[in-house]
């Protein structure tokens, strides 16, 4: 590996963490889509500071765009006060609207200047190593690293000091108020983060990376995990994980690397998605099956029990009663046999002692609803577990 | 005014630019309304970023640059976007606003990768497949519009044919199931022509506003009708208008893309009916409001008066106007319009109530101890 290369992804792992950072606050807040909107709507900031310093490298670039995304999101949150429009249409209004104002500024003004919406936009980190800094002549590596590390150390200071207050506010806003810490100054603060994070890191990465890279992680640690801390550790790892492996992939397929790497993100989500263990999309599907079973199973039970009549509980009447399919009446049946619930002799269902009771309980649990009689059946039952 | 109408039957390519922004206004008017009754506004915006690897693997596969060919490209990934969102929106707890962002950036990202790697294929005639990314009005072409225009009719058609189930479904989904509408199938069909319409707009408007040529229209239509079809019809027209006028503004001008101008066109309708339009609109809104004010102030300096009235026998006996400064209701204005009504008299430093004033003060003096009773 050459040193540009180590650089390059460097700044992409420390991209990644600091973006999935805000980022997870932001998917537990259901804001996930304000970090898109600041990351179109920056871009007035940004040509507006082009035009006053004419160099795309001063920091104010920075300043004013983290100012704009602000703006933004004060922005929708006043269309929204209006109760004129839901949030997300005052999202979709303000963002498209800030940025064609940006294009125009850039398309009336810049037009001979070296500012192009795609290069702003698109990003491209494979040029990152070479834009250094460099203080009297001494190299002090690369621009986009110490932008990105400064902000990753800000971040970081501020969620160790304020992790209390951020954890309360985004679980319990009410609760947050009334123990006298304002949910407005730490709703504030972390989008102030999350712009000046969109502006640091789509600087580096483009602004699409950078949508991904605080939301992706986010949501595949929240399908895995319910704790907050281990969803911002995990958050951390798959950020980090994509953007090595992303770079690599970019690398084999010489493409981008921005690209490559929320396509890696893309197929952590999908892969957590579908498989993770509790809320993945197989493991639903299964229990959302089992239930299904389980209900008919019961549906049966107690058909049984009210039906004493030798005609109603013979095998081959059971799919005229309850009208179920041959293929669903045979896996109820198995069901209730291997669970000891039924005897079949002759042809005739019975239901045993066990079924008995399990019937009892569950007519309880309908009829009350209270969860004490089924403690034990929950381990047995997906149905029980709510 | 007169030549720009000129300009527009005798120059080809802006009558085709017009005509096509225009179809294009009204068909995104038409289903983004039911888009942003159905609280999926930034549909849209996930739909247009996700249609990008369609674009780019159909290209991929074909080798050709055929417009239509990327159309449908787009409209399967778009589709495929869609309903992973729903997938994620319903098997998981993932709430919509990540499912949005999470396809957008990972189906965009993609596609970027796929764009990045077909710009280092050897002979390919990759050129302008970006023009998707922002948008190019100039590209349209005839067939573009009359393509445009089918499936602005066809969806018009349907829309007209399931009016009642597509009404009934917006606004009472449940009872639509219970009366056993197949709402999985009229909600697919919604989808999948906002997704079209989407499709169509990128290569005029490009991706990233896409999704305000949806809402916009819709959005401003909302404001001045609370009735489904008439917001439909405004919001074609409003974004139509859009079209036209945008287009009109970004000829005028150099260096002017007409995406942008199209979007600001359409903020601007958004603007103007958060504002003025009578029945929700801001400034009617706020002048209610300071009615509303007026009138509770000149209500407390009458109930005020009152109190004092009743300690007296004689109800018209004079007394200061000074007295009334303990009291916040007063001002000059409330007194002023109070001698309007021939409730009281004012002379000189004093006032007096008349007797029509104590009348209607004593009644709502019982109007507001009536809960209390």
């Amino acid at each position: 590996m050459s040193s540009s290369q180590i650089e390059i992804q460097l700044i992409a792992s420390l991209v990644a963490v600091a973006c999935a950072i805000p980022g997870v606050f932001l998917v537990l807040r259901k804001m996930a889509m304000i970090s898109d909107a600041i990351s179109h709507a920056i871009l007035p900031g940004i040509v507006v500071g082009f035009f006053i310093t004419e160099n795309l490298n001063s920091p104010l670039l920075i300043v004013l765009a983290a100012v704009t995304g602000i703006i933004t999101v004060i922005l929708v949150e006043t269309i929204q006060k209006t109760g004129l429009v839901k949030e997300d249409t005052a999202i979709g209004l303000v963002f498209p609207a800030l940025f064609s104002i940006g294009v125009l500024m850039i398309a009336k003004n810049a037009n001979d200047v070296h500012l192009d919406v795609d290069a702003v936009l698109l990003g491209e980190l494979a040029f990152a190593p070479f834009d250094r800094w460099m203080v009297d002549g001494t190299d002090l590596g690369p621009r986009a690293l110490w932008i990105i590390s400064i902000i990753f150390i800000i971040t970081l200071g501020l969620l160790l000091s304020f992790y209390k207050e951020l954890k309360l506010s985004t679980f319990d806003k009410g609760l947050a108020a009334s123990l006298g810490f304002s949910p407005v100054v730490i709703h504030y603060g972390l989008m102030t983060v999350s712009s000046v994070t969109t502006v640091g890191a789509f600087d580096a990465v483009g602004a699409i990376l950078v949508v991904a890279l605080m939301i992706a992680p986010a949501a595949a640690s929240y399908l895995l995990t319910d704790d907050l801390k281990r969803m911002l550790w995990l958050s951390t790892m798959f950020g980090v994980i994509s953007a090595i492996g992303g770079y690599w992939v970019a690398h084999w397929l010489d493409a981008s690397i921005a690209g490559s790497i929320t396509t890696f993100l893309g197929l952590i989500f999908l892969g957590v998605y579908l498989f993770a263990p509790k809320r993945g999309a197989i493991a639903v599907w299964y229990r959302e099956k089992q239930q299904k079973t389980e209900v008919s199973l019961l549906t049966f039970l107690l058909h049984l029990k009210n039906h004493t009549e030798q005609a109603e509980r013979h095998i081959n009447h059971l799919q005229e009663h309850i009208n179920w399919q041959k293929v669903r009446a045979k896996t109820v049946l198995d069901l209730a046999l291997k669970n000891n619930m039924i005897t079949i002799e002759n042809g005739l269902v019975t239901l045993t002692q066990k079924g008995e009771a399990f019937t009892s309980k569950a007519i309880d649990y309908i009829i009350t609803n209270k969860d004490a009689q089924i403690e034990d059946m929950k381990e047995d039952f997906f149905l029980f577990r709510g | 005014m007169k030549e720009y109408f000129d300009l527009i039957i005798s120059d080809y390519t802006l009558r085709t630019i017009t005509l096509g922004t225009a179809v294009l206004g009204a068909v995104c008017g038409m289903l983004g309304s039911f888009a942003v009754l159905r609280k999926q506004s930034l549909l849209g915006d996930a739909i247009s970023h996700a249609a990008l690897p369609g674009i780019a693997l159909a290209f991929l596969w074909t080798g050709t640059k055929d417009g239509h060919v990327l159309l449908i490209g787009a409209l399967i990934s778009g589709l495929l976007g869609t309903f992973w969102i729903r997938g994620i929106i319903s098997k998981t707890h993932l709430k919509s606003d990540t499912a949005l962002g999470l396809i957008l950036s990972i189906f965009f990202g993609f596609g970027m990768l796929l764009l990045t790697f077909i710009q280092k294929m050897p002979n390919a005639n990759q050129a302008g497949l970006d023009k998707y990314l922002f948008g190019q009005a100039a590209t349209l072409v005839e067939s573009d519009v009359w393509l445009m225009s089918v499936i602005a009719g066809l969806c018009l058609l349907v829309l007209i044919l399931f009016w009642k189930e597509f009404k009934i479904m917006l606004f009472d989904p449940d009872f639509t199931k219970t009366i056993g509408f197949n709402t999985k199938v009229i909600d697919i069909l919604i989808t999948s022509f906002i997704v079209l319409a989407i499709v169509l707009g990128l290569q005029t408007v490009g991706v990233v506003l896409m999704s305000a040529m949806l809402l916009a229209p819709a959005a401003a239509a909302r404001q001045w009708t609370n009735r489904l079809g008439v917001m439909v019809l405004l919001a074609a027209i409003f974004g139509s208008l859009s079209g036209i006028v945008g287009t009109a503004v970004s000829a005028y001008q150099n260096n002017l893309s007409t995406g942008p101008v199209i979007v600001i066109i359409a903020s601007v309708f958004v603007l103007i009916s958060f504002i003025f339009s009578p029945n929700r609109g801001l400034l009617f809104r706020q002048l209610r409001f300071a009615r509303n004010r007026r009138d509770l102030h000149m209500h407390k300096t009458l109930a005020f008066m009152y109190q004092i009235a009743s300690t007296h026998q004689n109800i018209s006996h004079p007394h200061a106007i000074k007295i009334l400064n303990k009291f916040q209701g007063f001002t000059r204005g409330t007194l002023k319009k109070l001698e309007d009504k021939d409730f009281v008299i004012l002379e000189g430093n004093e006032w007096r109530l008349t007797q029509e004033g104590f009348n209607v003060a004593a009644n709502l003096y019982n109007q507001q101890k009536k809960p209390n009773e």
